[in-house]
This record gives C-alpha cells, sequence and structure tokens, in this order.
C-alpha cells in the first residue's frame, strides 16, 4: 500500500465516524487551526454537553468550577513551543493549561496533542496516555485536535506491534486506540456523540 | 434473570415478552439492521481464516490457562500490580471488598464488566456500604433499575427513551424529555460527578496479555478511561479466559470483536494499561492497581474436552443477535446473566443446572449462532449436549425415553406410523395449498399446536413404493454401467408422510446412468432424539443407519431432507467418535452426504428445462443454508425448472418448525411461522419451495390456516420430478 492511499484510507475511515481530517504543512499551521477552533465554537457547548438540560443540582455544581474564559489544554507541549502557543491563544483571549486537568472536570474546550501513530485500516489514532495530563485532557475536552504525521501512519494495528510491545514492556504504560469521538447507542440503538469524552475528534494530517 | 421453578412458569414468562410490543420491534429492527452492518465491516477480511485463527490461539491460551496465569503474575507484580486469583464468585467479590476496605475506599465508578455481573459483585459492595455507579450508560440505566442486562453488549436494549427518561427524571429530581440526545448529555453531566468523587475504579477487561501484564479494554463511550484514571485504585476484575499470550493474539481478536458486535470497524477507545500509571489522587502520584481473576469453573471448563471451546468466547453478543428465539422473547428470558446462545451453556456452568435447565430447552437447533461466533464455537451443539447432561443428572423426561425406545426399534417405530395412517383416516382431508391434512386434532395434541395444520401420514410409504416398481423405473436397464452408485436416505418424514416428494426427487435422477440404491434397513437419522437430549439413542440409530448402508459401497448419500443431511454430516462422526471401530466409518459415511439440490444442480447437472414460468420464491432451511453452506444450487434449480425465482425478505430467517420444539415452545414457533407467511406472501411469488420436508410441514401447516391471500408449498424436487 503506497503512503497515498493509506492516508485515503485513513480519511475514509475516520471520516466513517465524523472525526474531521485536515491536511497541514507545519505545527504552526496546526497551533494556528487549534486556536481558531476553540474561538470560532460556541463560548461554552456546555449547552450540547449538558449544562443547558435540566441535571440534578449537585451535577449542576460541577459546572460552576468551570472558569469563565474558553481554555485549551496543551499537556504536550513544552518549553518554546509551548511559549509560541500560549502568546497566540492569550492574544485571542485563550487559556491554555497544561496541567491540573483534575480541577477542570467540568470540561475544557479543547485538547491539543499530537499522535504516536494513525492506523488507515480503522482510521484510529493512537496516543501514548501515560501521563495522566494527556489521558483525561483527551477526555473531559469537547474537542480533540490531534495532530498526527503522515510519516506515522500505518495500515494496520499489527504493523505497529512491535513499537506497541516494546512500550508496554517498560511499564507503566498506557496506551490509547482512539477512534472518532466518544458514542453510545445504548438507548434504543439510536447513535449519540459525547457521552463521556469528546464531541468531536479533529485529525490535522502533517505532511512529511 | 431466571427464576422459573417449572417448564410451564417459564413459558408464562416467555408469552409475556411475545406481548411485550416496544421490544419485538427494537429486537426486530436490530435482527435486520445488524445483518448489513457487520457485513460491511467484514468486507475486504478473509471472515473464516480469522475465526480459524483465533479458535486455534484460544484453544492454545485455554490449554496453558494456568502457565498464562503464572506469567501474567510474575510479570505483573514485578511492575507493581497486585493480583489475585478468586476460586467462586463469592471470593472474587470479597477480594474486591478487602481492597476497598484496605485502601478507605467508599465510593466506586464502574466500568462495564460482564465477569463482574457474573459475581453480581455490586450487590455484594453495596451490603458492605459502598457506593457503586456504573458508568457505561446502558449499565447505568440497568443498574438504577435494579435490573440485569438483557444484552452483553446492549445491556438496555429492551427499554424505550420514555423510560429512561422518566427514570432519569427520578435521578435528577427534573423533568427529563425523552430526547435521546439530550437524555445522553445528562447522562454524561451526572456521571462526570461520580468520577470526580469515586475513590476507586472497577473495569473488567477484554484481554489479559501475560508477557507484558497489559490490560485492553475496548470500549465506545471512553467510561473505561475515566475510570481508570481518575480513582486512587483500580481493580481489573476478569475471567481467567481472557488470558492472552502475546498482544498479537489481542490485536487479532480486537479485528473480529467490534466489527462482530456492532459492524464497527474498532470500538471508538481500545486502552492497554500497564502497571500502575501516573495518578494525581495518589499521595505518591501512584495509582494503587489490582487485577483480580475469576475461575467460577472456567479450570475445570478448559480440562473439558467436549466443553473447552466455549472459553473461547470473545463475548461480542452476536449469537444474540442473529437467535430468531432471542429476536423473539429478548435477554431477561434468553440467558442467566450472559446472553443469547453462550448465555444458555454458560448458564449451566456458572450458574448451575437449574437456572440452565429451562433455558436450555429453548433453542430451535437454527445454527444461526455458529454461523455468526468469530470463535468458532459449536453452539447449537454444546446447548443440546448441555440438555442431554441436565436429563441425565435428573432423570430423562417419559416421552424422550418413549421416544428413543421407540426408534431405536425400527420395525416398531414404521409399524406404528403404519397403524397411524388407519387411524388417521376418518379425519384426513386434502388442503388448499398443497398436501392432505388431519382435520381435527386428536386430543393428545395440545391446543397451542392449533396454528399449524398437521400433515396426515400417507397412505403407502416410499419404502413400500419403491420396491413396488419405483426402483425399476428409475434405475439404469441392466447390462448398462452405471457411471456412480447413489444410496438414497430418506428420512421419517419423506419415507411416512411426503413420499411423494421423495418419489419426484428420485425421478428427477433418472436417466443419468446412475445406480439408485434405497436400503431398507435404513431408519430415523435421530436429530429428534438429540434435540430431546436422548444422546444415547441418538448414537443407537445412527449406529443402526451406519450398518444399513456401508459408505465404502457407494459414491454418494442424497437426503432430500436438510436436516438428516446436516445430522448426517455433523454429528455423526462427533456422536460415534467414541467407538473406534466405527469411528472411521462415521467420518466415511458423512463425507458421501450430499444434499438434494447440490447432487442434482452440482454433481448430475440436470438440463434446464422450459418450464410453466411461475414465480416461485424460497425458504432456506437452517441446516441447508448455515449447516450445510449450501446457498446457490437450490435458487439455480429454481430457474432451471423453467421459473422464475423471486427472493423473499429474510430467506434465511427459521421458520419456526425446529422438530418437536414447535411442540414444546407452540407461541415462539407461531410467532416466527407468522412472520415466515408473511414475508412469502409479500414477495409476490404463486409458490414456495424449500429443501427441507420439516419446513415443509410447518409452511404448508401455516399457510393452510392462514387467513387472507395463500401460497403454494412445494419441496423442491416437486418442481423437477
Ligand atoms: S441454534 Fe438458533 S435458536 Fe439455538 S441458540 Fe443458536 S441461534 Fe438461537
Ligand atoms: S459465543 Fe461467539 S458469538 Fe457468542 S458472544 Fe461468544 S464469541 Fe460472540
Amino acid at each position: 500500500m503506497t503512503k497515498q492511499e493509506m492516508v485515503d484510507l485513513f480519511r475514509q475511515k475516520a471520516e466513517l465516524v465524523s472525526a474531521k481530517v485536515i491536511p497541514i504543512a507545519s505545527m504552526k499551521d496546526a497551533y494556528a487551526y487549534t486556536i481558531d477552533a476553540c474561538v470560532n465554537k460556541e463560548a461554552c457547548q456546555l449547552l450540547i454537553s449538558g449544562c443547558g438540560e435540566a441535571i440534578s443540582d449537585t451535577a449542576g455544581a460541577l459546572c460552576e468550577q468551570k472558569p469563565a474564559p474558553r481554555i485549551v489544554a496543551a499537556p504536550q507541549l513544552k518549553d518554546k513551543e509551548l511559549k509560541a502557543f500560549t502568546k497566540e491563544a492569550e492574544e485571542r483571549g485563550i487559556q491554555v493549561l497544561t496541567k491540573g486537568m483534575r480541577q477542570h472536570l467540568a470540561g475544557i474546550d479543547v485538547a491539543f496533542t499530537t499522535c504516536d501513530f494513525g492506523i488507515a485500516e480503522t482510521g484510529s489514532i493512537v496516543i501514548d496516555s501515560a501521563s495522566e495530563e494527556v489521558r483525561l485532557a483527551t477526555m473531559i475536552a469537547e474537542v480533540h485536535v490531534a495532530v498526527l504525521r503522515v510519516k506515522d501512519l500505518v495500515h494496520m494495528a499489527y504493523d505497529i506491534e512491535q513499537q506497541l510491545d516494546a512500550r508496554m514492556k517498560k511499564a507503566p504504560s498506557y496506551m490509547a486506540f482512539i477512534t472518532g469521538a466518544s458514542r453510545t447507542a445504548d438507548i434504543e440503538r439510536v447513535l449519540a456523540i459525547g457521552v463521556h469524552g469528546p464531541l468531536e475528534l479533529h485529525i490535522l494530517l502533517l505532511e512529511d | 434473570m431466571q427464576t422459573a421453578q417449572t417448564l410451564e412458569q417459564y413459558k408464562a414468562e416467555l408469552r409475556d415478552s411475545l406481548d411485550n410490543e416496544f421490544l419485538r420491534k427494537t429486537l426486530d429492527t436490530f435482527a435486520v439492521a445488524y445483518r448489513t452492518g457487520r457485513e460491511n465491516a467484514f468486507k475486504g477480511i478473509d471472515l473464516p481464516a480469522l475465526i480459524a485463527e483465533i479458535a486455534a490461539a484460544k484453544d492454545d491460551s485455554v490449554a496453558r490457562l494456568d502457565e498464562l496465569y503464572a506469567e501474567f503474575k510474575k510479570n505483573a507484580e514485578a511492575i507493581g500490580i497486585h493480583v489475585h486469583l478468586a476460586k467462586t464468585a463469592l471470593e472474587a467479590n470479597e477480594i474486591i471488598a478487602r481492597i476497598a476496605e484496605e485502601n478507605h475506599c467508599k465510593t466506586i465508578v464502574k466500568s462495564k464488566s460482564m465477569t463482574a455481573e457474573e459475581t453480581l459483585l455490586n450487590h455484594h459492595l453495596e451490603d458492605k456500604g459502598l457506593h457503586v455507579t456504573e458508568t457505561d450508560l446502558g449499565e447505568w440505566i440497568i443498574q438504577l433499575r435494579h435490573e440485569g442486562p438483557s444484552h452483553m453488549v446492549m445491556p438496555a436494549i429492551h427499554l424505550s427513551r420514555y423510560q429512561v427518561a422518566d427514570l432519569f427524571s427520578q435521578v435528577t429530581k427534573k423533568e427529563q424529555d425523552s430526547d435521546i440526545q439530550k437524555l445522553v448529555k445528562v447522562a454524561r453531566r451526572e456521571l462526570r460527578v461520580k468520577y470526580a468523587e469515586a475513590d476507586m475504579g472497577i473495569s473488567g477487561g477484554n484481554f489479559a496479555i501475560a508477557d507484558s501484564a497489559t490490560i485492553g479494554l475496548v470500549t465506545n463511550e471512553g467510561n473505561a478511561r475515566l475510570v481508570t484514571t481518575l480513582p486512587r485504585v483500580h481493580v481489573a476484575l476478569m475471567g481467567l479466559d481472557k488470558l492472552t499470550p502475546t498482544l498479537h493474539d489481542a490485536l487479532r481478536v480486537l479485528r473480529a470483536l467490534p466489527r462482530n458486535a456492532t459492524g464497527q470497524q474498532i470500538t471508538s477507545y481500545a486502552t492497554w494499561i500497564t502497571g500502575p500509571n501516573e495518578c494525581g489522587a495518589c499521595e505518591d502520584n501512584k495509582k494503587v492497581m489490582h487485577v483480580v481473576f475469576l475461575d467460577n469453573g472456567r479450570r475445570a471448563l478448559a480440562r473439558d474436552p467436549e466443553f473447552k471451546q466455549v472459553l473461547r468466547c470473545v463475548r461480542c453478543g452476536a449469537c444474540a443477535n442473529v437467535c430468531p428465539v432471542y429476536r423473539m422473547v429478548g435477554g431477561h428470558k434468553y440467558g442467566h446473566i450472559y446472553i443469547g446462545a453462550i448465555g444458555l451453556i454458560l448458564t449451566y456452568f456458572f450458574h448451575g443446572r437449574e437456572k440452565a435447565k429451562y433455558l436450555v430447552q429453548n433453542c430451535i437447533n437454527c445454527q444461526s449462532c455458529k454461523a455468526i461466533c468469530p470463535a468458532g464455537i459449536d453452539l447449537p451443539r454444546l446447548i443440546k449436549e448441555i440438555h442431554a447432561r441436565i436429563q441425565n443428572e435428573e432423570g430423562h423426561p417419559m416421552q424422550g425415553q418413549l421416544l428413543g425406545m421407540m426408534m431405536k426399534n425400527r420395525k416398531l417405530f414404521h409399524g406404528l406410523l403404519r397403524a397411524a395412517n388407519w387411524a388417521q383416516r376418518p379425519f384426513v382431508g386434502k388442503g388448499e395449498t398443497g398436501g392432505r391434512f388431519i382435520r381435527h386434532l386428536p386430543m393428545v395434541f395440545a391446543k397451542d399446536q392449533d396454528f399449524r395444520a398437521l400433515p396426515a401420514v400417507a397412505e403407502t410409504p416410499f419404502r413400500d413404493l419403491w420396491e413396488k416398481g419405483l426402483k425399476q423405473e428409475i434405475n439404469p436397464k441392466p447390462g448398462q454401467h452405471p457411471s456412480m452408485k447413489v444410496a438414497l436416505f430418506s428420512g421419517c418424514v419423506h419415507d411416512f408422510v411426503y413420499p411423494e416428494q421423495f418419489v419426484a426427487a428420485a425421478k428427477s435422477m433418472a436417466g443419468k446412468n446412475a445406480q439408485i440404491d434405497y436400503p431398507m434397513q435404513q431408519n430415523c437419522c435421530g436429530l429428534p432424539l438429540q434435540m430431546m437430549g436422548e444422546m444415547g439413542a441418538a448414537r443407537d440409530v445412527a449406529l443402526q443407519n451406519l450398518l444399513a448402508m456401508d459408505p465404502a459401497e457407494y459414491d454418494y448419500i442424497v437426503t432430500s431432507c436438510a436436516s438428516c443431511a446436516s445430522h448426517l454430516k455433523h454429528n455423526y462422526p462427533k456422536l460415534l467418535e467414541e467407538r473406534p471401530d466405527l469411528a472411521f466409518k462415521a467420518t466415511q459415511f458423512a463425507e458421501k452426504v450430499i444434499d438434494f439440490s447440490s447432487f442434482v444442480h452440482d454433481v448430475l447437472k440436470v438440463a434446464p428445462k422450459a418450464g410453466p414460468g411461475k414465480k416461485v420464491t424460497y425458504h432456506a432451511p437452517c441446516h441447508l443454508c448455515r449447516g450445510l453452506d449450501v446457498r446457490e444450487a437450490p435458487r439455480a434449480l429454481i430457474g432451471a425448472s423453467g421459473n422464475e425465482y423471486v427472493p423473499c425478505a429474510e430467506e434465511e430467517v427459521c421458520c419456526g418448525f425446529g422438530g418437536t420444539y414447535g411442540m414444546k415452545f407452540a407461541e415462539i414457533s407461531n410467532t416466527l411461522l407468522q412472520k415466515k407467511l408473511d414475508n412469502i406472501v409479500a414477495s409476490g411469488a404463486s409458490v414456495i419451495v424449500t429443501d427441507c420436508p420439516g419446513c415443509v410441514m410447518q409452511i404448508r401447516g401455516g399457510m393452510e390456516k392462514r387467513q387472507g391471500p395463500k401460497v403454494e408449498v412445494k419441496h423442491i424436487a416437486e418442481l423437477l420430478g
């Protein structure tokens, strides 16, 4: 399978589960995309994620913990990159978090991460989530934006078996295959998105 | 859950389900949608090869269960996981309660675990004063309703949005809308708080990978990720059967599990956890992690040569999705905790004979579950074996014993059938849809059999017609050198009830220079006995048939009864495998068995003829399409007979006959039949044909009683002969 075929297959499969796949040229594009995604998103999408619903008073109290401005969690960013990203974000009125996700269980707007691998056959991304902050950010955010380098794309899960196995053998390890948004069909088999995790997954495909 | 104390009680419960319109509609839509979804999901994958690989790998793991456990434990302890082995359900619950106590945990969030359902973990923990919240949406709903799951993958499939809205109104103390999207968001918020508060997270596990001590979790909602992340303590409870040697084995199963369960390529999340990860709720920022393995009979099962394949199950739930009985009655009536075909079996092993004994009788043996199982488990046969085991343990019912005694004695059995012809005479009349019927059912039949007209026993059985001239008529003239030698196996129904169908079958083989025998010593194939759990008698008649026709003498053994064909082919070698002197013959016999349509179409290659040009539709007998994987030959034969084949909706779904099943579970049989009749009539055909006299009996009998338009019912041989 050629790289292009793999990219096409990946896109097709990811879109099948309503993930967005967007080609980008650089990490700079990725930052810009993420910030735009955050700005353009309803200030508090919680309307659809449950705050507007008739929830119990205890559940409602959690909503009130959510601080006012929009938040992007970028737990993997460090040093220079983080600085650059934060600067851009703050100019647009967005707060950037790299840690302390536990204080934001009511939800954050966007989580920004990179991926370790992509699996074309199922449209999945693979993220090393040993960091608790990464794990939580990718669950509590309403939108998850993830950068996948085309060079890290493989055809099937078997193709990254050795790499995964190596990480598993250096415990502790927490690897996540993520395919589309969090979903359920538990009520009358009707598909509903965002039952626990993100409502949207945007995958930014970074050309080699 | 099973609480019925008698078969009558169980049947009354089934009736309730049949009357539940919402349930019926939901499961109907699901059954149809599931098939398409699954088919799409497996496109481009060599499924039979994948199934064979999974089965082989699982068998290998099951044979090394103790070894894999030791390997997992060693690797796990080296990285700080506490590993426990619980012999029984109670022990597992106690271990988990103790972990909670030792770690001062009060509140618990749980992600889905069938193993925890098996041990009734929540009850135990709640009795100890712990607060447990299920976080999988379906599980949470049934927890709030104090119910068990009605499906292994979709535990709340039996409930409507209105019921959920009412439930959520109680929980939130706010009036809830019945909009599903809104209800899901309500659950999201309500449950988010629970994670935030919880001290302990309990998960199940789809895989326990021994060589790295990794737990693999497959979910759509992502709740397992929160359950294993937020609380201080993580306990994974899993059956020993989830042990698997390497990541490769897990990835292999992952190719089949979501596709087979819900028609998804993969679930939204597949999570691989190795060792205690970072956890901000712990003082040392390191999770407390325990893995509890449950035996509860699994180690014994692994040593049982007959039943060890049960441990291959990956819990995809598909054997319920395709089961026509599940579709009628729903999961609460088709399992105790585990649901569907596998549920019937596991109930016996994990929850005991009392819970299993009526359930295992409620299988119509349609083979749908076997055909869909990604682990290649021969579910229908194992269900019958358990039925037989229970009867061996509790004593055989009179009915089965009598039937067994009678059928073992061929002369007596056939004598009785001949006598029936005389006894029924005053009651016989000709039907509108073909064949002769008994007009007034004798009193020995219960009223609930009234949904189908019962055929009359024939005036002259096939065996007499054969001797009286048919034999000469269809065989090559003396002096000709036949190109092949064929034995006919009629089965009881063709011999004594519908001989004209078997005559037609025999005649359609004439003129092809095949020498055709009808060995007179042949008896019932024995399937009805096996269906009743009378394995001993089933073995005896198998033996008689083996002696009646030496397979070494024939090129083919042809039968126009799909049920006989599949029983002769698949079950004879099994039934006689413990007889070293006969095992080879049984296999040889099985190899020669072929169904009528395949024989005539693929072997004799009958020439197409110009015919009446009627619109003819088809019913695919379970034992032909799934039992023998024969799909094209009969449909092609319809064309070859000079008629036009018109498809019918759900052609491969069971007609509800099931031999003695229809006697015992008349209402389910009837419901299946009515659906079949509706589909046939809707096809626009003027004739419906099928490959099995049992199906003819059921469909013709139902058509005869049907109000409204009717369609003529025939055996496919009657189109040709
Ligand atoms: S054989 Fe048919 S009726 Fe029996 S359990 Fe399997 S699917 Fe259900
Ligand atoms: S027995 Fe087979 S079909 Fe049924 S749940 Fe298990 S793996 Fe799935």
